[in-house]
């Protein structure tokens, strides 16, 4: 759709494509400076400044001092009525090829990108859902029409609507922990589905809703494909938290590992405690699975860590090769990494994990700004 | 509070709560006061990094029952 002005809007999954396939992209980005500075959109193609949009009311003249004249524009705001206002003085003014990102940060924030992992044996395949906006990653392993759900996002129409379009049902949604950085969507999947929703049972000793033991020794099985959950108990980021492998060739690993980091403990305020399981699961349980299992975390703190197609994978060998968290032999220098200096925590944490455990029950809008910036899961964020 | 101007941005969304602040506050004389009353909890951010970089001072900023009202002394 092209306005008459010859402005049009861009949507996140237009955007999303821009980024994986790094064309490039010049963004104006009119939010105040503290919002900007918290959290904006990434890649490696895209360059990216902040005017705040009511430095640009009465003239943009300032912002087009610094718009390189030849590129692609793309001017982003909160929801899209700044952007839009701005957009549309831009095109005024004279400059061609400008968008507005439709629905703002917020479409950004909830865009889910689904990309194929890869077949798994038996038939059957498996599928990672990337949350590009705020780094959050999700799965989806089908096989012989059933499917189950990893670390479900708060969109759980996404996961329905993939699953339909796949021939599948979903049988089981599952959390390898109890998250604190977004709103997990596995218990109103379930209950939309009539699914079973499994939680590790330390993670969830104080929730309002019944819910389905995720410990070793409980195999789930979909279709014709095994989801072992065997001895990978991976405690650090949570006390409970629960690796999962999938078909013998790919290890879940949730917030515990990470493709350019390492989870932290400290976001249900025990880092200290959990220092010591953070480093036995690192460094001794992953170490003692096979090497050649395939990492699918939870989470992507940079977008390097996004590879082809935007997917997020890597050989657990090359993660003990190459990720600094894997590389720290002293003990000491362990636990100073793990707990100080570690980034901000991420926006409402504390009411994130209140309402995953079903404590509140805050309303979509409320959930939305809980949920507003980046991750932060990883102790080398920034 | 006494105020000289009052901006009812109440139901609007960004950017016109600030469009309209700033047009009112463009009509004050130093000294006055405007008062601008806004539902839209994004705006509180930007409303107070205007403010600030204007140069005028927000006297106070309360929320009641949902509508967020500031209140700007021109200097």
């Amino acid at each position: 759709m092209t306005t008459a002005s010859g402005l049009r809007p861009m949507t996140a999954g237009e955007l999303t494509k821009i980024v994986l396939n790094k064309e490039e992209l010049f963004i104006l980005d009119v939010r105040n400076q503290s919002d900007f500075d918290d959290w904006k959109i990434e890649g490696e193609s895209v360059e990216i400044i902040n005017i705040p949009y009511f430095d640009l009311l009465d003239s943009v003249d300032q912002a087009l001092e610094q718009i390189p004249s030849d590129k692609r524009l793309l001017v982003v705001c909160a929801k899209e009525g700044s952007s839009k206002f701005v957009a549309e003085q831009l095109v005024q003014a004279g400059r061609t090829n400008v968008s507005y990102l439709e629905g703002g940060m917020k479409s950004w924030s909830e865009h889910l990108e689904p990309v194929k992992i890869g077949d798994l044996k038996d038939g059957g395949s498996l599928y990672q859902f990337v949350r590009i906006g705020k780094g959050c990653l999700s799965y989806m392993a089908i096989s012989s029409g059933e499917a189950a759900v990893i670390d479900t996002l708060r969109m759980t129409d996404v996961f329905e609507r993939f699953a339909r379009e796949q021939g599948a049902t979903i049988k089981h949604t599952l959390d390898t922990h109890l998250h604190a950085d977004h709103i997990s969507g596995g218990r109103k999947l379930a209950e939309q589905t009539g699914a079973t929703y499994w939680l590790p049972p330390k993670d969830a000793t104080e929730v309002t809703f019944p819910y389905e033991k995720l410990e070793e020794g409980r195999d789930i099985t979909v279709g014709n494909t095994k989801i072992k959950i065997q001895p990978i108990y991976s405690p650090g980021h949570t006390i409970g938290s629960t690796s999962l492998i999938v078909d013998d060739e790919y290890l879940l690993t949730g917030d515990i590992l990470f493709i350019e980091s390492i989870g932290r403990p400290d976001l249900a305020g025990k880092a200290e405690d959990w220092v010591g399981d953070l480093r036995n699961t690192l460094y001794n349980r992953y170490n003692g699975l096979a090497q050649d299992l395939i990492v699918l975390p939870a989470h992507f703190g940079k977008v390097t860590e996004l590879g082809e197609g935007g997917r997020v994978i890597a050989r657990l060998s090359d993660l003990y090769r190459n990720n600094p968290g894997l590389n720290i032999q002293d003990e000491e220098t362990f636990r100073r990494t793990v707990t100080v200096n570690l980034p901000p925590q991420p926006n409402a944490y504390q009411e994130i994990r209140q309402t995953n455990m079903g404590k509140i029950t805050p309303n979509e809008d409320e959930q939305r700004e809980m949920e507003t910036g980046p991750n932060r899961c990883a102790v080398h964020d920034k | 509070m006494n105020t000289n101007i009052t901006v009812d941005a109440k139901g609007m969304a960004c950017p016109m709560p600030i469009v309209k602040a700033k047009k009112a506050l463009d009509s004050l004389q130093t000294g006055q006061v405007m008062e601008v009353l806004s539902t839209d909890k994004g705006s509180v951010k930007d409303f107070q990094a205007w403010v600030k970089q204007t140069n005028h001072e927000l006297t106070q900023h309360v929320e009641e029952d949902g509508v967020y009202k500031f209140y700007v002394r021109k200097v």
